[in-house]
């Protein structure tokens, strides 16, 4: 009898929570780590203004952000990339229709000591730089001085554009220094005068000197328009149109005055 | 007499519950170091039906992210020994000879605040040390001796004898200074000089403790993470020069563990190399034991 009753105020208890969790409403968010700072910093805003939602992220790649949407277990997949031709066929399979949101863009320039006296350099000197080929500054027209070549560890977001854009399928070579983080390259740039290394745009700071591209200096406009050869939009997919609290924080990420404020901080440009 | 029987009888199951709860807590981090192992064993082996051991030990190349990827930690296993050996090389007569003349011939006063200092160096942080290297150090050796750059494996292993030279002096001077003072008076009286002394009966006496001084230190240096992060440049290549840069293990696992897929190739690749890394320290840690076996000093007798 008493254990019945146990039982019974169990089930009400467990109903109860359910029936809150329904009405405070919580989303799961998965997929690439690039994406993650933005999202991180993005939620925790909005969750401060919806203290009713409650959002769990986690960044496990793109491609397991978008396996996750399509199996069901994430409402948002971040994703550096856009979806390959498979992963919308299988979605389909699945009969759900992924949806992209481009939600900011990602601009990665290369960086030197400001005492260098080069100012532009072109993608085929950039990738035979990074494989290795050309050693001396003064093969591509600088100073006479060895390149120290600076890189990203291999698992970083911002490798992967650089391997993706600059390096074409190409190795880059073992003897480049290899730095964790974006805040570790400028140090590492601004310390050393044959250096060359790259970073997101939000890291520029005086300590270094960003290059143009084929002449095109890495902006703000230059990456929007499209014409600055080393950038990519990152998106966030959904299943099907979203709605509901999944709509909210989209519109949320999405807005000028709300999320993109975010996407600068996390140094990203933002689409606006 | 009956209540001493039962007092004895309380006190008895007052040892023994006592014994068990000592021995529950030796256990709790027999089990830790056993859970651990497991978990690293668990989550390094699978990436062996990917790659076979021979490749993974001895390929030349790290691309753990390309397609396809490579997974070779023969450059990472040399720059680990390499940056170990080079600092050991700097680390040992540096600490030992401190030691030397901090148990012998420094006057008590010195002694009494030299070797505060020196063991206060070992609780700087590592990653102090770290960035001591990355922006005083590194800059300095780039002028000095004009190379490319300064992130290399000789500053990595400088920074890391910073960090292991107060481990060997400190337990290096506790050996010496426990040689019982009898050997020592005795030699003196035979006619042998201050250095003699030193040399031929001191030094033998406390090699046990000053091998395992130099041993612990080492294995301090190649387990060591953040100052190999920050200092030795991170190329994952064999070293030609002593100012090449380098990646050591613990380098390579700290700086791509976060963003390697969870439970990916490249994540076990990882904790495989935390498995080689192991079997580093676990070797040096044996090799400390038997050489502290070996040598060691039952008695004044025995010398």
């Amino acid at each position: 009898m008493k254990a019945k009753g146990i039982i019974v105020l169990l089930a009400a208890a467990i109903s109860g929570i359910a029936a809150q969790a329904a009405i405070a409403g919580s989303l799961v968010i998965n997929g690439s780590t690039t994406v993650l700072p933005i999202a991180q910093k993005v939620s925790e805003a909005y969750m401060q203004q919806n203290p009713d939602v409650k959002i769990s992220i986690s960044g496990g790649g793109s491609g397991e952000g978008i396996k996750a949407l399509v199996d069901g277990t994430t409402d948002i997949a971040n994703s550096s990339r856009f979806m390959k031709d498979e992963e919308v066929k299988l979605a389909m399979g699945k009969n759900i229709y992924p949806v992209p949101f481009a939600i900011a863009y990602d601009c990665i320039v290369p960086v030197i000591h400001p005492t260098n006296n080069m100012s532009n350099i072109t993608m085929e000197q950039l990738k035979s730089i990074y494989m290795g080929t050309v050693r001396n500054w003064k093969e591509i027209g600088g100073a006479d001085g060895p390149i120290v070549v600076i890189s990203r560890d291999t698992s970083s977001g911002t490798y992967e554009v650089w391997e993706e854009k600059v390096m074409n399928k190409e190795r880059v070579f073992p003897r480049a220094l290899l730095q964790a983080s974006s805040g570790a390259i400028v140090q590492a740039v601004s310390k050393n005068k044959n250096a060359i290394g790259y970073i997101g745009i939000g890291y520029i700071n005086k300590d270094i000197k960003p290059l143009s591209v084929n002449g095109i200096k890495g902006s703000v406009e230059t990456t929007l328009s499209g014409a600055y050869p080393i950038s990519r939009p990152l998106y966030m997919f959904t299943a099907g149109w979203p709605k509901g609290d999944i709509l909210n924080f989209i519109n949320f990420v999405l807005n000028p005055g709300k999320g993109q404020k975010y996407v600068s901080d996390a140094g990203f440009v933002p689409l606006y | 007499m009956q209540r001493t029987q039962q007092s004895g009888k309380s006190r008895k199951r007052k040892e023994q519950a006592i014994r068990s709860l000592f021995f529950i807590i030796a256990l709790a981090s027999v089990m830790a170091l056993g859970f651990i192992m497991y978990f690293l064993f668990v989550e390094g082996l699978p990436v062996f039906s990917k790659v076979s051991v021979k490749d993974f030990v001895f390929g030349r190349y790290w691309y753990p992210t390309s397609q396809p990827p490579d997974f070779g930690i023969f450059p990472l296993i040399v720059a680990s020994m390499a940056v170990t050996g080079l600092s050991a090389a700097m680390s040992i007569p540096l600490g030992v000879l401190a030691a030397l003349y901090l148990a012998e011939a420094a006057a008590p006063r010195v002694r009494q605040w030299v070797k505060p200092v020196v063991e206060l160096l070992a609780a700087l942080p590592s990653v102090v040390i770290g960035f001591f290297g990355m922006v005083v150090v590194a800059p300095f050796l780039q002028d000095l001796l004009d190379i490319p750059t300064g992130l290399n494996l000789f500053n990595g292993a400088l920074m890391l004898a910073f960090m292991s030279v107060p481990t060997i002096c400190s337990i290096s001077e506790d050996a010496i200074y426990s040689v019982p003072v009898e050997l020592k008076e005795a030699s003196l009286a035979l006619g042998a000089t201050h250095w003699e002394t030193i040399a031929r009966v001191l030094l033998p006496a406390s090699l046990s403790g000053i091998c395992t001084a130099i041993i612990l230190g080492m294995s301090r240096a190649i387990g060591e993470t953040m100052v190999v992060l920050m200092v030795t440049g991170g190329a994952a290549m064999v070293p030609e020069s002593i100012f090449d840069p380098v990646r050591p293990m613990p380098a390579s696992i700290a700086a791509e563990m976060a963003e390697a897929p969870f439970r990916g190739s490249h994540y076990h690749a990882l904790f495989a190399t935390g498995i080689v890394l192991f079997i580093f320290t676990l070797l040096f840690n044996l090799l400390a034991d038997h050489i502290s076996h070996r040598y060691k000093q039952t008695g004044a007798a025995t010398l």
